[in-house]
């Protein structure tokens, strides 16, 4: 086990460390202490190790990882796991705005709320959150799969295109395009599936979920919806 | 009847016939017009600029034997690895999507034979491009498409793209036509959508937020690459300022006249400022915060020659970038295909309609019959060209203003032949020493 001291050794060192273990490593553990809400913590790793951050963090922690697993033991700021392609990112507290945002693969599991912009643009990226996601999550959300054990805010899903939302409690409000879709066999699966690698098959079961996706209205325009434009 | 002189039917200056006819195309379509390129509408412009050349207070140097350089340095503010181009007129960012895979190669091949960069678009980056282009710019782009940490670890250097020239505050349109499968794959959308690219950055709003995303950037690629700042012509002076508080290494400036490959006509022609009156307030900012040539500036907005790149320069820029001239270039538009553009209804060097993937040139299309008509190596050859032509036109002009280097060229070299243009451009009438407004503040 690695032990990174963020506060006395700066992000500067800890980032080209984990960036120097691309390829094949032995020191698949690390600990970052003393994280104190610094910004792009352990950003743009591409190696298969596991790091702890044993604290909340500030922008863009995990930005576009690869393969490793980044568990955060506090909350997250804005735009955790922004552009992710593969690899795990765990947060234990709450995440700020645009959590996993543009993401295009992995998983991001969020135990506690989520704000705004949860999802938005995603690309791939399978999301689950515990807890609530706030207004404008999933914005033109690409594909990938959102999954909400809790309530969703205003305008979910507005100008979606393919990506797949799962929302446990209720719905504020959906956006432009998005609408409710009928729960399939093969969506209770998949739904299974994330809730189990989710950590959260204990929370929910996928019957009770209701799935929300893309009327595919807005695909080509037409002067008739400007409106929703 | 009798018999009187009849004046001759007179047009109204204001329902003019190509005003009516836009009404009756938008009363039969319900749709707005979308098309290619940039303003089309007469702008204050290089054109009202001259330079003064030498005199007995000034002496030239002698063409062809006494030196005059054209190199720039791009990026010396933080990154670890800035650029060096020999020629100060890079290419400006156009997408895979809009234009064709080997017209992106051919670009590649052109500026790298010339000394320069070209620059990705949205919609990500395609081998054709990196492979064949030297210095790769990587944008990073509101949409994101195609974005991955080995594209900007692979890239020379990465351009946030804030806002263009042709719609700042507008974002990206790719319609249904042109997105093939390839397209459609790379940016993890649907085949045959209309397809709208967001106006502004998902995961970030305001400078502060613009400082922490390149810092992340930075980081992602251990502080190595460049990092520019692409802004539409706007508020250059707010905006220059912005980004380099936000720690940006080079500020791209893309004034109202800049192509585009598919906008709104009324935003191409009634949303941002013109790039004259752009330059200066973007290099006050710079001034004004001790780092003009710290930060590099690069402008684009309807450069088409050396006397454009020279007189850019003599404003403050540290180089130019070019679209739609580098389209040309390259054989769009050319009157040899006159009989294909009646075809559609257009004629050679008025085709705009470069968002249906119909280009007869086979440049800004995907249609894989169309684009095998262009050849890519011809094409670079032809880039490359017209890039050491209008090198050497710059050059013919900074010796005559008594300069070894483009970058010594100044506004004092500078008169304008309009009073709009003195007061955009900040020299002075021609024959006067009068610069209106400047006294009187921005
Ligand atoms: C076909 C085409 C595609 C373009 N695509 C992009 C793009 O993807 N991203 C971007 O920032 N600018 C894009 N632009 C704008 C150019 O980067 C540049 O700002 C502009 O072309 C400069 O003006 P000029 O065409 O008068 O030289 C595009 C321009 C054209 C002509």
């Amino acid at each position: 086990m690695e032990i990174y001291d963020l506060a006395a050794d700066g992000l500067r060192g800890l980032n080209a460390s984990l960036h120097a273990l691309k390829g094949t490593t032995n020191q698949t553990a690390w600990q970052v202490k003393n994280p104190k809400g610094a910004h792009a913590i352990a950003a743009g790793i591409d190696a298969p190790i596991d790091v702890t951050v044993l604290g909340s963090t500030g922008y863009y922690c995990a930005g576009m990882n690869k393969q490793a697993t980044v568990r955060i033991k506090g909350s997250a700021g804005p735009g955790v796991a922004e552009n992710m392609m593969s690899g795990t990112v765990i947060i234990d507290g709450d995440a700020s705005q645009y959590a996993g945002a543009t993401g295009r693969g992995g998983l991001l599991v969020i135990k506690g709320n989520a704000s705004s912009r949860c999802g938005i643009s995603m690309k791939g990226i399978e999301i689950v959150v515990h807890g609530n996601i706030g207004h404008m999550s999933a914005f033109m959300a690409q594909s990938g799969s959102l999954v909400v054990l809790g309530d969703a805010g205003e305008a979910l899903g507005d100008s979606l295109y393919e990506a797949r939302l799962f929302v446990r409690g209720s719905v504020k409000s959906l956006g432009a395009d998005c609408i409710e879709k009928e729960m399939r066999p093969e969506h209770i699966a998949l739904l299974a599936d994330l809730l189990k690698r989710g950590e959260a098959d204990h929370l929910a079961r996928p019957e009770e979920f209701r799935r929300y996706g893309s009327a595919r209205k807005l695909y080509t325009f037409n002067i008739d919806n400007a409106a929703a434009y | 009847m009798t018999d009187f002189p009849r004046p001759p039917p007179r047009y109204s200056a204001t329902f003019t016939p190509a005003v009516n006819a836009e009404i009756r195309r938008a009363a039969a379509t319900g749709i707005y017009d979308i098309r290619g390129g940039g303003t089309k509408r007469h702008l204050p412009h290089f054109d009202d600029l001259l330079f003064l050349g030498a005199s007995i207070s000034r002496y030239p140097l002698e063409g062809y034997r006494e030196k005059c350089a054209t190199d720039v340095w791009l990026g010396t503010r933080f990154a670890k690895k800035p650029i060096h181009l020999e020629i100060p007129i890079t290419i400006a960012g156009m997408s895979f999507g809009a234009l064709s895979g080997p017209a992106k190669e051919a670009l590649g091949r052109g500026a790298s034979a010339a000394g320069t960069s070209t620059t990705t678009g949205d919609g990500g980056m395609t081998e054709e491009e990196r492979g064949h282009s030297k210095t790769l710019v990587y944008q990073y782009l509101p949409s994101r498409y195609g974005m991955n940490p080995d594209d900007l670890r692979r890239a020379d250097a990465i351009e946030i793209v804030v806002g263009q020239g042709a719609k700042p505050g507008g974002g990206g349109m790719l319609l249904g036509q042109k997105i093939s499968d390839r397209v459609a794959n790379m940016r993890n959308l649907p085949k045959g959508i209309d397809q709208r690219s967001a106006c502004r950055h998902p995961d970030w709003t305001g400078p502060d937020d613009l400082e922490i995303k390149i810092m992340e950037l930075r980081e992602i690629t251990d502080w190595e690459k460049p990092i520019y700042v692409k802004i539409g012509g706007a508020r250059p002076y707010y905006d220059t300022a912005l980004a380099v508080k936000a720690g940006a290494d080079v500020v791209v400036l893309d004034g109202m006249q800049g192509g585009t490959a598919a906008t709104q006509d009324v935003f191409i022609e009634h949303v941002g400022m013109p790039i004259l009156a752009c330059i200066p307030q973007a290099v006050k900012a710079l001034q004004d915060l001790g780092m003009h040539r710290k930060v590099q500036l690069i402008v684009s907005g309807g450069i088409r020659s050396g006397a454009d790149v020279a007189k850019a320069m003599a404003l403050g820029a540290d180089a130019v970038a070019i679209g739609t001239a580098a389209l040309i270039a390259l054989g769009d538009n050319d009157p040899k295909w006159e009989e294909e553009y009646q075809k559609l209804g257009t004629t050679a060097d008025a085709y705009d309609d470069w968002h249906e993937g119909r280009d007869p040139a086979g440049i800004t299309t995907q249609d894989p019959e169309l684009s095998a008509r262009f050849d890519p190596v011809l094409g670079g050859r032809r880039l490359k060209n017209y890039l050491k032509v209008m090198t050497l036109e710059a050059q013919t002009i900074a010796r005559a203003c008594g300069k070894n280097h483009l970058h010594n060229l100044e506004p004092e070299d500078l008169c304008s032949l309009t009073i709009e243009a003195a007061a955009m451009a900040g020299v002075p009438l021609a024959g006067t020493n009068w610069i209106p407004g400047r006294n009187g503040g921005f």
